[in-house]
This record gives C-alpha cells, structure tokens and sequence, in this order.
C-alpha cells in the first residue's frame, strides 16, 4: 500500500467512528461491528486499527472516554464538540476527484444516512455541485478539442466525462432512495421520537 | 454589463385550486445574460417544462415577472407576446411538435414565413439550419419518413433558423445517441457564443456539462447551482445591479 492510499483510508476511518461515535458513546469492538454493517463491509477493519485510531482521536481531542473500563475492561468513548465540528465539515464538503479511491463517496452517503442529524440530500448535492463543476471543466476542455483532431487525447477526456456522468447519476439515485425511505418512514409512524443526539446543523435544505 | 436577455424574477406556477392547488414553481429567479448557456435539470415532475414554457411566453405565471428582452410579458397583449414568440425565441419542445404535412425544410422555414419572411430566402435560412444539425440531405422528408433523432434535429433547426436570441430546448438530445447529442450541444453552444442566450433543459448531466452554470431544481424551487463565480451576479433580484 503506498503512503498517499494508507494516509486516505486512515483519514476516512477517522470520519467513520467519529460518524458512528455521533450516535451515542461506544466501545471499539462494537464500533467495528458497526462500521462493517454502515458500509456493507466495504473496507473491512480489524480491531487494532480501530484502537489505533481511537487513541489518535483522543489525542487530538475530537474524542474522550467516557466513564471507567465495563467489566470486560472495554473503555466506550464519547464525541467531543471539536469531533462533532470536524465530522460536519467532513459531511459538508465534496470529495474530490483527485482523492484516489473513490469508494470515499460511497462510504461517506453510507454513513450520512446512518449518522443522526445528517441532512444527507444536503451532502448529495453539495457533491452533485462539485461533481458538475468537475464535468463543466472536462467539458471545457473538449471543446478546445477540434472536431477532427487529437482522437485520442479527446477519447481520454470522454473517458473522465462518462465517470463524472456515472457518478452524478448514481448520486440522482441515491438522492430518490432516500426521499422515498423518508416518505416511507413518515407514513409509517407520523409521531417521531426526538432524536438521541443533538442533530448536526445543515445546510439551506435544513428548513424541510 | 449587458442586460439579461431572460429574467425571470419571483415567478411562481400554480395548477389547479382549493385542496388539489399543484405548485409546479415556487419563487424562481433566474436571469440568462447573452452569450449565456444555462442547463437546467431536476427529476421528473420537479418544473423544468413549467419553467422553459413560462421563459417562452406559451404560459402565464401566477405570480411573479417574466422579461424578455426588457418586456415584461404579462403587460403584452396576446398578439405582442406571440410577436415576441417568433421574433425572439427558438423553442425545441419536449414531444418536438412538428406538423406532420410539411416536410422538414418547410417545417424549419414556417417561423420564418409567418413572419414575413419571403419564400426563397426563408428556404435557404431554413436549408441551412438542417445542415447545421446534420440533417440537410433530409430535408424534403416529412416527419413521419424519418427516425425520432433526425426528427428531433429537423425541430432544433426549426429553433435555430432566424435570428432568435432566446433558445430555450426542453430535452433536445432525448432520442439522439452520444455522439449527435453532441453534435447538438455543440451547435446550440456556438450559437450562444455568437450572443443568443439559451436555456436547455436535460436529465443528462453528460449534456448539462455544456452550460456555463447548471441549475438544480426540486419540487419547484432553484436548490443549488453549479458553475462561474460570475454566475452570481445574474442572480441578484430584478433591479438590484445599476
Ligand atoms: N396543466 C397542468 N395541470 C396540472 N398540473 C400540471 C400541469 N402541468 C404541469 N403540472 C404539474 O406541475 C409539475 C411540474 O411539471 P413539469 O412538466 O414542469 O415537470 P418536468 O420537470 O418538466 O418533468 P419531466 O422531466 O417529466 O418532463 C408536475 O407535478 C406536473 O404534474
Ligand atoms: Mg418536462
């Protein structure tokens, strides 16, 4: 593994517990359990890694024990308010096209719609926006292509276009899944139970 | 800076009333400034057909202003905003709308004539226009002789021909495979590069991509949009820049 992947798994495994650690104190032998379950086991963890970077977060103060050792002496841990700062700002801004493996993407909506307080349309189309920015700027450079020329080069752009197009439209289904979740929810049980945790602050979709 | 060649301001579309009252638009500002492509996309059902037949003077708002080319639609009468209609704006319609005894060069050419435009000259605008879109060799074909994406050229052309300065395309590239929707896209983009403004409605983002902004609409309202810093600028209210 280069050092440039290791640095971007490590960076979204932080986000992860952070995001699960936002609904409610937890020990790392359950938040492994959870982050396989939040993200279809897409990037399985071991427990080490998950100590490992809970000692890191505490450190960096975005989280602290919470109370003494259970009888197994497992220690939970608990979000702080610099780790609830960190985590909106992580919902809040796209992921870059240039960040290697794009299952971020995928692992980030995992987490939006299991994270309490997550206005996850929101964070779908803040992605949608920069994705778009992104095509608006291959397609730019298309058009500096002539016609006739440079096939190849125009081929490569194509390329990055119909991933951006891909993206944008599993984005549009995701978007539609979990309006209709929601709706779904909402006819099934009109009386909701006030969430466990404060919710996030969101973005202009917040007032829905 | 120049002036906004479409400015939609505050424009709300009701249907219906009482209980079954409908909100296809609610509070939209848009203005489109020359030179200017804007892609406009949302799921089905959330305005976009509303909004181009709003911008296109072939429906009232509710409430809310629609200016074209400095006119304010709603103080025309019928006659003037039909004026406006041929002078001023190329429309490529969802369902294409061409008249099926004509065949495609009169289909293109009949704008120009209804506006007084001379036979010949307004077949050799016409001619052109199918060329333009790659259809000229079809051009004494009638509707119903040709596939659904030569179909689909023959009433872009018909959009084109003349010199509109507000394009507006609901779904143009819909029938057309990935290359001649390109094609498309390319000509409707020279032509805003010569000074139309043109808004283009699309599901595929692949399409939008060509707009110098993108805007997002759900259930009726503007949520977002993608493109130039400068694009902020166009969205200040009416009146709001000197
Ligand atoms: N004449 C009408 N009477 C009642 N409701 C209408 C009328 N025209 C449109 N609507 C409603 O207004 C809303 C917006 O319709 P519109 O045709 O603008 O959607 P659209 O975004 O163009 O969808 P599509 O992608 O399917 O073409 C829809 O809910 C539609 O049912
Ligand atoms: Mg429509």
């Amino acid at each position: 593994m280069d050092t440039a992947y290791a640095y971007f798994v490590s960076m979204s495994i932080r986000h992860g517990l952070l995001a699960l650690l936002q609904r409610g104190p937890s020990h790392g032998y359950h938040l492994r359990a959870e982050f396989d379950a939040a993200t279809g086991a897409t990037w399985p963890l071991n427990v080490g890694q998950v100590y490992s970077t809970l000692d890191r977060l505490e450190r960096d103060g975005l989280v602290v024990q919470d109370g003494e050792p259970d009888s197994d002496g497992r220690i939970a841990y608990r979000i702080t308010d610099v780790g609830q700062a960190e985590l909106r700002g992580w919902f809040a801004s796209p992921v870059s096209a240039k960040s290697a493996p794009r299952d971020e993407l995928a692992i980030k909506l995992a987490l939006a719609v299991t994270t309490p307080g997550v206005d996850v349309l929101r964070v779908v189309q803040t992605q949608r926006t920069a994705t778009m920015a992104g095509l608006q700027e291959l397609t730019r450079l298309k058009t500096r292509v002539p016609d006739d020329g440079e096939l190849a080069w125009s081929l490569v752009l194509d390329s990055l276009v119909f991933r951006a197009e891909a993206e944008i439209r599993w984005l549009d289904h995701c978007e539609a899944r979990v309006a209709r979740a929601a709706a779904e929810r909402r006819s099934a049980a009109p009386e909701q139970p006030a969430p466990a945790t404060a919710p996030l602050p969101s973005g202009k979709w917040g007032r829905r | 800076m120049s002036a906004a060649v479409l400015r939609l301001s505050g424009v709300t579309r009701e249907h219906g009333q009482g209980d079954v009252v409908v909100q296809a638009l609610r509070g939209v500002d848009l203005a489109v400034l020359p030179g200017e492509l804007v892609a406009v996309m949302g799921p089905s059902g959330s305005g976009k057909s509303t909004l181009l037949h709003l911008a296109g003077g072939l429906d009232r708002p509710t409430s809310g202003s629609v200016v074209v080319e400095g006119r304010d639609l709603a103080t025309l009468t019928a006659a003037q905003v039909a004026a406006v209609r041929r002078r001023s704006v190329g429309y490529v319609f969802q369902d294409l709308n061409l008249l099926p005894s004509l065949t495609a060069v009169e289909n293109v050419a009949l704008p120009l004539e209804l506006d007084g435009v001379r036979g010949g000259m307004a077949r050799r605008a016409a001619r052109e226009a199918l060329d333009e879109v790659g259809v000229g060799a079809l051009a004494g074909r009638f509707p119903d002789e040709m596939s659904g994406g030569q179909q689909q050229r023959v009433a872009i052309a018909r959009a084109l021909v003349g010199p509109r300065r507000l394009l507006l395309a609901d779904e143009p590239t819909g029938a057309l495979d990935s290359t001649t929707g390109e094609e498309v896209l390319r000509v409707l983009r020279a032509r805003c590069e010569a000074g139309a403004a043109g808004v283009l409605v699309t599901h595929e983002a692949r399409h939008a991509a060509w707009a110098d902004r993108v805007v997002f609409l759900r259930d009726g309202v503007v949520v977002d949009q993608s493109g130039p810093a400068a694009a902020a600028e166009s969205l200040l209210p009416a009146g709001g820049v000197g």
